[in-house]
């Protein structure tokens, strides 16, 4: 296997806080591979976004305990001075926020911001980077690009808002892309025009896409892999079809039937996840998911379990047996989608 | 204020059965003003421009839609929170488009309204228990010394713990104060809930858990609800009937089934194939309409069917030129569309096998 574009390793981040230490993110390790595209899923609250905060470099020592090792390109950028980590942040890896309204200056044009950030990072005149600006903007599918560069955010629509967020990110050719929940404030129409740029920008500038997301709806057409977060760590990772058609974990499971299908004959009933998202700062004992696990044994409320491989890439964090989880899949979950 | 209708109203769905909220060619524009000391109006927000809906007792009408289809307009107008511009709201028979003060409070009893932000919709300042208590301080259905008991009785039965009653809304979390909100409107006993994307900033988890709750309480006290929600999988989980609104205006009115199964208006089919799917056998194949642009601006609306210059089917000129009517297409299916789209059009492929 090639050496990963980004490599997180035993990653740890706490906020110290006066209530007590949040434990964010507790111990997660994963890598992305050039040109793939990873669905991070979880709720509010399970470290998804922080981590990647912490990957890129907006949390850092100064507001949280963060050990373990963030390499990308082999650079540990948890260790790197911020100048450096400046140069790589925004040119070489960038992101886009989920609320398209908020992440773009109201006083500037946006032609402006987006040319802003190309002579942060490139030795280029004001000129050229308005043209590759324009440019950009008519990339991402934006009519009428040169009219529109000078334009205020509050002119744009949150599908547009979000679209010159992604010429922005990706204006210097970025070999990742992290998008922390592109598409939660959009449309469902808007959604799938956004999704599937994504996707098509992704060939073109063949970078690789981290997809952040509460549901796994949104996921399921775009991403190779994925991993499911709760309280702080990876519960499940695999590749989409381990996590579709053989998920190993109780809180995926959970997730799945969460979701209302169209295509169900009758308006059959949800069956929710009972309870809420535990305390980052009282996580509970052993698997932080037996609260609210309708599986539970007696040994989950005293060991944490171990993310074990199950078949070579295919790993959950659950004391069932592979038997039970098989079984439970096929017969509780696959059953009612 | 004119309240009368000019244009010819199409036949009503289902007509004949007694309705518990009917809406008559009710339009509600705003106005869009220019100058600093002397505004003059340069136009109108034409958010609701025309619907004619009956909701039935009991029913779940799921209404959907994008951003800026006037759903939220049409809701509040429901509501009597704000005031049509035309046409006649009729509720239980009443003639209710003009009620005032007293018979207008009388009336809020009746209908309630569940907010999308459950952060924004809760007071800070107050206690949970204040805040679902205050309808009974408003209308005087139930003693003083008897509202702590009432409020208490209504929490567990929207899940919530009732020793919580002094708790602020900052201590809770979004499904629980979603909770509060549901409580709240349930307060009075209305008979009918207008739901305002009731789920839509919830995790997918909670948000099952607030569908399930509704689901049980309209079988419990028999409630009609409104259900307003961007999301179709939402919306075909929880409805009777389902109106697609598009620029103002119903574009096409059926059961939930029946839409997914064959749309008959191009704007349905595009809103469902854009639906997410959570599993990507069926997410591939499937065949997506992906709806070019923005919807257009509401001040000056397209000419002829609003919907022409981003529908994959139009044919010139009658669309641009023709404004089509909401006609029947089968029994109970209604789509206002020239050129509708085909029988068993599904847009989402049978899995492989």
């Amino acid at each position: 296997m090639p050496q990963p574009l980004l490599e997180v390793e035993d990653l740890t981040v706490h906020f110290p806080t006066e209530d007590g230490l949040v434990k964010a993110v507790d111990g997660i390790s994963f890598s992305i591979q050039q040109g793939e595209t990873l669905g991070i899923v979880g709720e509010s609250g399970s470290g998804k976004s922080v981590s990647f905060l912490t990957v890129m470099g907006l949390v850092n020592q100064k507001q949280a305990h963060i050990t373990g090792s963030v390499r990308f390109q082999g650079q540990d950028l948890l260790t790197i001075p911020a100048e450096e980590l400046r140069t790589i942040r925004g040119a070489k890896m960038s992101m886009i926020f989920q609320d398209p309204m908020t992440s773009l200056h109201p006083f500037y044009k946006v032609g402006q911001q987006i040319a802003e950030a190309i002579r942060t990072h490139q030795p280029v005149g004001k000129a050229e980077a308005w043209d590759q600006a324009v440019d950009m903007l008519g990339r991402v599918g934006i009519p009428r690009p040169e009219e529109r560069a000078k334009q205020y955010p509050h002119e744009f629509s949150g599908g547009m808002r979000q679209r010159a967020m992604i010429a922005m990110a990706l204006s210097l050719n970025p070999d990742l892309l992290i998008a922390d929940e592109p598409t939660t404030a959009l449309d469902v129409t808007v959604q799938a025009q956004i999704l599937d740029l994504i996707d098509r920008l992704k060939s073109e500038f063949n970078a690789a896409v981290a997809i952040i997301t509460h549901d796994l709806g949104v996921v399921a057409e775009h991403c190779d892999n994925i991993q499911v977060m709760y309280a702080g760590r990876i519960v499940e990772a695999g590749d989409t079809n381990d996590i579709y058609y053989k998920s190993h974990h109780p809180y995926t499971w959970g997730l799945l039937r969460s979701i209302p299908r169209l295509d169900s004959a009758t308006n059959e009933r949800l069956k929710p996840i009972q309870g809420s998202p535990p305390s980052l700062i009282n996580v509970p004992s052993g698997c932080p998911f037996h609260p609210r696990c309708p599986y539970v044994m007696d040994v989950c409320k005293v060991e944490r379990p171990p993310l074990n491989p199950a078949d070579g890439h295919h790993a959950s964090a659950c004391h069932l047996t592979l038997t039970d989880k098989q079984r439970i899949f096929s017969e509780e979950v696959l059953v009612h989608r | 204020m004119s309240v009368e209708v000019t244009e010819q109203s199409p036949p009503r769905p289902d007509a004949g059965k007694q309705p518990l909220v009917r809406l008559s060619g009710v339009k509600k524009f705003f106005p869009v003003t220019q100058g600093i000391l002397f505004q003059h109006r340069i136009g109108d927000v034409h958010a609701v421009d025309g619907v004619d809906l009956d909701v039935y007792p009991g029913e779940t009408l799921g209404l959907v839609g994008e951003t800026g289809c006037g759903k939220s307009t049409l809701a509040r107008v429901i509501m009597r929170l704000y005031d049509s511009t035309a046409g006649t709201i009729e509720f239980q028979g009443r003639d209710v488009t003009h009620l005032k003060g007293k018979e207008l409070r009388a009336l809020r009893s009746d209908m309630q309204m569940i907010f999308q932000d459950p952060y924004a919709s809760l007071n800070p300042r107050k206690t949970i228990g204040s805040i679902i208590g205050a309808p009974y301080l408003l209308h005087k259905t139930v003693a003083k010394d008897k509202i702590k008991p009432t409020v208490q009785e209504l929490m567990e039965l929207v899940g919530l713990n009732p020793e919580h009653y002094n708790r602020f809304p900052h201590e809770f979390s979004g499904g629980q104060r979603q909770r509060i909100g549901v409580a709240r409107a349930l307060a009075l006993k209305p008979k009918l809930i207008v739901c305002d994307e009731p789920v839509s900033a919830l995790d997918v988890s909670i948000q099952a858990q607030i569908l399930n709750l509704l689901e049980d309480l309209q079988a419990e006290f028999k409630l009609t609800y409104v259900f307003i929600a961007h999301d179709l999988s939402v919306v075909k989980h929880v409805s009777d009937r389902i109106a697609v609104m598009y620029l103002g205006k119903i574009v096409e009115m059926t059961t939930g089934g029946t839409l997914y199964e064959n749309p008959k208006h191009p704007y349905s089919g595009a809103l469902l194939s854009a639906v997410p799917i959570a599993d990507p056998e069926l997410a591939r194949a499937r065949r997506r309409i992906i709806l070019e642009g923005d919807v257009p601006s509401p001040i000056d609306p397209p000419s002829g069917c609003r919907f022409h210059p981003r529908c994959p089917q139009a044919q010139f000129p009658r669309c641009s030129a023709e404004e089509p009517q909401l006609l029947p297409q089968h029994p109970g299916q209604f789509a206002a569309c020239h050129f509708p789209l085909e029988d068993r059009a599904t847009v989402v492929g049978d899995t492989p096998a």
